[in-house]
């Protein structure tokens, strides 16, 4: 094969590589691009806009290599300046142009980071329902405070209406993330962070834990379920006369390290569970002031 | 008496059996080597106590590339365990796994990235300023030694114990005694604290070098742009590395001695861990990239035969990065809760960044503009680079938007990122670096064709490896999964994922076959052109390749940027030059001999064998007295003596 053939070959496979991946990675929808819920949609929608926005970078530079590397190869014998190393009008372009994209990059960043900061509840005209979250040694723990339910790797949760999470852990530090939803947020022991969220679609969607935490971190993921306010609360209620009662005995048995394959609900839980579990952490002098060392001061 | 250790600390499972007797099986072939051709005496007197940096840097790059070939060994393994595991458990178990990627991680940036890095320096630097050696040759064995102890010990757990299963960063709580009761994160912590503070050294060393041993004609504003890029890498270590060794000495008092700095109880904050080894973290990326830039400059000016286009802008560029380096580490955790203000604030720096970093990518392409290219094999990484390069950039750009990142963060988009800068970056850089310099040091060139095959199979492998990562994470696969639902669609991916590895593999293949091919063909490829085979610019290319072990025998005139490119357009006949009497650095087994204690130390002090780590410190301190104590550390090379060394080279004719 000639010299040419394999250069054009050297340049078309990795192209087409990159072309086949693009199409065929659309086909697959992924879940951070085909949101469900106003949070992940809003989310996207910067990252659509930030992209666009860098390829006036990008574009320029892929053409200038693209045509400096034609044009100026050795063979082409083409204009040949070797002491020329010095322009200031160009380079007040391309300290420019960047300058002015991460400016405007700068304000979004500065206004978005505010308007979805996760700890900032929905501005939404329905009451929100509260879950508080918990990770285990290898599970989710969801409670319901107002339901009087709890449940393990399922959130079943009502469609249109803000959730406010409440999530800490009880296990090596976890990330809790339904990407069709909303980013994520750390959990960790003796700590309460917090994530708002909201699913704007029915149906299923998949929650993971995106911080390893130990050995059975793979099957650290929940299903989250959006269904209508009406299905919820019979859901609740059917959840509610069950005979499983999450006492804290049952409850120490179930934070130690396993992990399940299928969801568990309870008909109720130990009253104030979830500050107990936050509270196994805290210094061992009660008598301190203890909201100090919570992360609630938003 | 041998506190932990016992017989159960043998591997059990299959593929860790296998990798200890892959460790044993090298360390005996080495040593019956050895021993058979009676080379011990050899080896010690010319390779283990030298004190040239030559040496030592061809040694750093050895060891470098057996521990990149242990690391892609790492990384077959992850891809190959993602690319079964869909709906099963795979091949291995998942703490095998965790303990493949820790390792993984652990090893390309301590001791391949890091390694490469100073290898390269320590062979280029002093060349390039027209000086015989480094400011404190003697350290700089030294901290050679702590990095090929730390490279023991981290080999040493395939064989004894295990390793960390908590990632490359080991973050606590789960690296606590609490969730990591094993050695697996001990091993971790001795191996980075051995090579960290060997890198501190280094560190030290090469900035007190750039500022002080440069050729005395030449001013900062005059250094090759490798040499800036290494003083903007070398003060980032002496500002951050020290960081690294706090916060591992933290963590190894808690594991020790039950203290709690970052346990979650008894008033502990794990936060702070997270904090403190990113502020160590970040900056550790742009000390890798950093000389790397460097060599793409001196790669693109020479292959362009043009001036580097806009050398202010460069050193602006290169201290912006650097300072810029240290406001932005609080990125890596924007989940952590830190609030809205500290969020966009650490945002906004991290896209600042870009702009310099931005600059830098136009001034090589309008140093190529109006140039005469050639593409040589060094110059297809540099395309590599330029283009997986943007799109890393790009891809930064996007993460460092909180908003976004709470989106990505820990994802395999977040993955395939951070391959890109250092894979497309770094790893690029000091290949194409290696390429480019390899006639300097041996007298003749690596082959071309070999060459350029590995790099287009690096290049288009990493393409395939990485493009599937970032769909996977814009699916929601998050890090460092042994498995995963095959509803989720994600196998076809990972299989292209590991197709695209084991392009990268063959691009390795290829590369030591060029090596072994040009070592054999090494008459033909040798350079005719007495050092100077690329038409190089900077003053490394004016003494002979490969060069005396003392560089230059009278040290060189450097008269503004590219002194050696102006020195041979002038055409003036050179002057004849007078020889005199010069001082060189004694041979030292110092350095081995500390670091030996210290491994002996570490290792004592993983298995708790309290009374065995005690002689492995005082040892260590006893040999450092010692040796400090004794003045008699040089010796002078006569005028005639370099006579007649310059005549092994022909080059007796330059001198009076």
């Amino acid at each position: 094969m000639s010299k040419k053939i394999l250069t054009v070959l050297a340049i078309l496979i990795p192209l087409s590589i990159v072309a086949g991946l693009i199409i065929y990675g659309a086909k697959l929808q992924p879940a951070i691009l085909v949101p469900s819920g106003e949070i992940a949609r809003r989310q996207y929608e910067i990252l659509r806009f930030a992209f666009w926005l860098s390829m006036i970078v990008i574009i320029p530079v892929f053409g200038l290599l693209i045509f400096i590397s034609l044009r100026y190869r050795a063979s082409k014998k083409a204009k040949y300046t070797p002491d020329w190393a010095h322009n200031n009008q160009l380079e007040a372009v391309w300290w420019g142009i960047p300058i002015v994209i991460i400016l405007i990059l700068s304000i979004i960043t500065w206004r978005t980071s505010h308007t979805l900061d996760p700890y900032k509840p929905l501005d939404k005209a329905t009451r929100p329902l509260e879950v508080q979250v918990v990770s285990l040694q290898w599970k989710w723990l969801f409670i319901y405070p107002e339901q009087n339910i709890a449940t393990i790797n399922y959130l079943k949760i009502p469609k249109d209406t803000p959730i406010n999470l409440k999530i800490t852990s009880d296990a090596p530090m976890n990330s809790f993330w339904i990407p069709k939803l909303a980013g994520q947020i750390y959990t960790m022991n003796g700590m309460s962070t917090k994530l708002h969220i909201i699913a704007n679609e029915y149906g299923d969607f998949e929650g993971y834990s995106a911080n390893i935490s130990g050995e059975g971190f793979a099957d650290m993921k929940f299903l989250v379920n959006s269904s209508s306010p009406e299905q919820f609360e019979s859901w609740a209620n059917v959840t509610r006369y069950q005979d499983n009662f999450l006492s804290l005995d049952r409850y120490k048995l179930l934070s130690q390290p396993s992990t399940i394959e299928e969801p568990e609900y309870f008909s109720g839980f130990q009253p104030g569970l979830y500050n107990t579990i936050i509270e196994k952490y805290m210094p061992m002098y009660p008598n301190q002031n203890r909201s100090h060392h919570q992360m609630e001061s938003y | 008496m041998f506190g932990r250790l016992s017989l159960d600390a043998l591997p059990t499972e299959l593929v860790t059996i296998g990798g200890a007797l892959t460790m044993i099986g090298g360390a005996c072939t080495i040593i019956i080597a050895l021993t058979y051709f009676k080379k011990w005496g050899w080896l010690w007197k010319n390779w283990l106590t030298s004190q040239d940096p030559k040496k030592i840097g061809t040694m750093y790059i050895i060891l470098s590339i057996v521990m990149l070939l242990r690391g892609a060994g790492d990384a077959l393994m992850i891809r190959a365990q993602q690319a079964i595991a869909s709906g099963n458990s795979g091949f291995l178990s998942s703490d095998t796994f965790q303990q493949v990627f820790s390792a993984h991680g652990t090893i390309m940036i301590f001791f391949v990235a890091m390694g490469l890095m100073f290898g390269i320096i320590n062979l280029v630097l002093p060349l390039q300023l027209g000086t015989r050696d480094v400011a404190f040759p003697f350290l700089n064995s030294l901290s050679f030694w702590l990095f090929v102890a730390g490279f023991i010990l981290i080999n040493t757990s395939l064989v004894i114990g295990e390793f960390s299963t908590a990632g490359w960063l080991a973050y606590p709580p789960l690296s606590g005694l609490e969730y990591s009761p094993g050695v697996g994160v001990d091993y971790w912590i001795w191996a980075l604290q051995l090579s960290g503070l060997g890198s501190l050294i280094s560190g030290i060393n090469f900035f007190v070098t750039i500022i002080k041993m440069r050729a005395p004609s030449m001013k900062l504003m005059d250094m090759p742009i490798f040499a800036w890029s290494v003083l903007g890498a070398m003060a980032l270590v002496m500002a951050v590395f020290p960081i690294l060794t706090v916060t591992l000495a933290l963590l190894s008092l808690d594991r020790l001695m039950g203290m709690h700095f970052f346990t979650s109880t008894h008033g502990g904050n794990p936060m702070m861990y997270i904090n403190l080894i990113w502020a160590w973290g970040h900056p550790e990326v742009y000390i890798l990239v950093l000389p790397a830039f460097g060599i793409y400059s001196e790669i693109v000016a020479t292959f362009s035969k043009k001036k580097l286009f806009g050398y202010k802008s460069m050193v602006w560029a290169i201290m912006s990065i650097t300072i810029l380096s240290f406001l932005v580490w609080l990125h890596h955790f924007f989940t952590m809760g830190g609030g809205a203000n500290v969020n966009a604030f650490f945002g906004i720096m991290t896209m600042v960044i870009a702009i310099p970093t931005g600059v830098k990518v136009f001034n090589w392409l309008f140093t190529m503009f109006r140039g005469r290219i050639s593409f040589t094999s060094p110059m297809i990484w540099f395309l590599g680079f330029i283009t997986t390069f943007t799109i890393g950039g790009m891809t930064g750009v996007l993460l460092a938007v909180p908003a976004i990142d709470f989106q990505v963060h820990n994802s395999l988009f977040l993955v395939a990122h951070f391959h890109n800068m250092i894979i497309g970056g770094v790893v690029f850089g000091y290949m194409a670096g290696l390429t480019y310099w390899f006639p300097k040091f041996t007298g003749f060139k690596l082959h071309e064709g070999l060459g350029k095959l590995a790099a287009w199979l690096w290049i288009t492998g990493f393409v395939t490896a990485f493009g599937p990562l970032y769909v996977l994470g814009l699916m929601g696969a998050t890090r460092r999964l042994d498995h995963y639902d095959a509803s989720l669609g994600w196998q076809w991916l990972f299989i292209v994922a590991a197709f695209g590895l084991l392009m990268i593999l063959s691009g390795v293949a290829t590369q030591i076959l060029q090596l072994a091919y040009s070592i054999y063909r090494r008459k033909q490829l040798v350079d005719t052109t007495g050092g100077d085979p690329w038409d190089g610019r900077t003053l490394e290319w004016a003494t002979a390749s490969p060069p005396p072990h003392y560089n230059f025998a009278v040290i060189p005139e450097a008269s503004g940027i590219d002194s050696f490119w102006a020195q041979k357009q002038s055409k003036k006949k050179a002057k004849k030059l007078k020889l005199e009497p010069i001082v060189m650095p004694k041979n030292t087994g110092a350095g081995i001999i500390i670091a030996g204690f210290s491994f002996v130390m570490s290792f004592a002090l993983i298995w708790h064998i309290w009374w065995l780590a005690i002689i492995g410190f005082v040892g260590a301190i006893i040999t450092l007295i010692t040796h400090l104590t004794n003045d008699d550390h040089e010796y002078v090379i006569s005028p005639l003596e370099l006579k007649r060394e310059e005549a092994k080279a022909g080059r007796e004719g330059l001198y009076l």
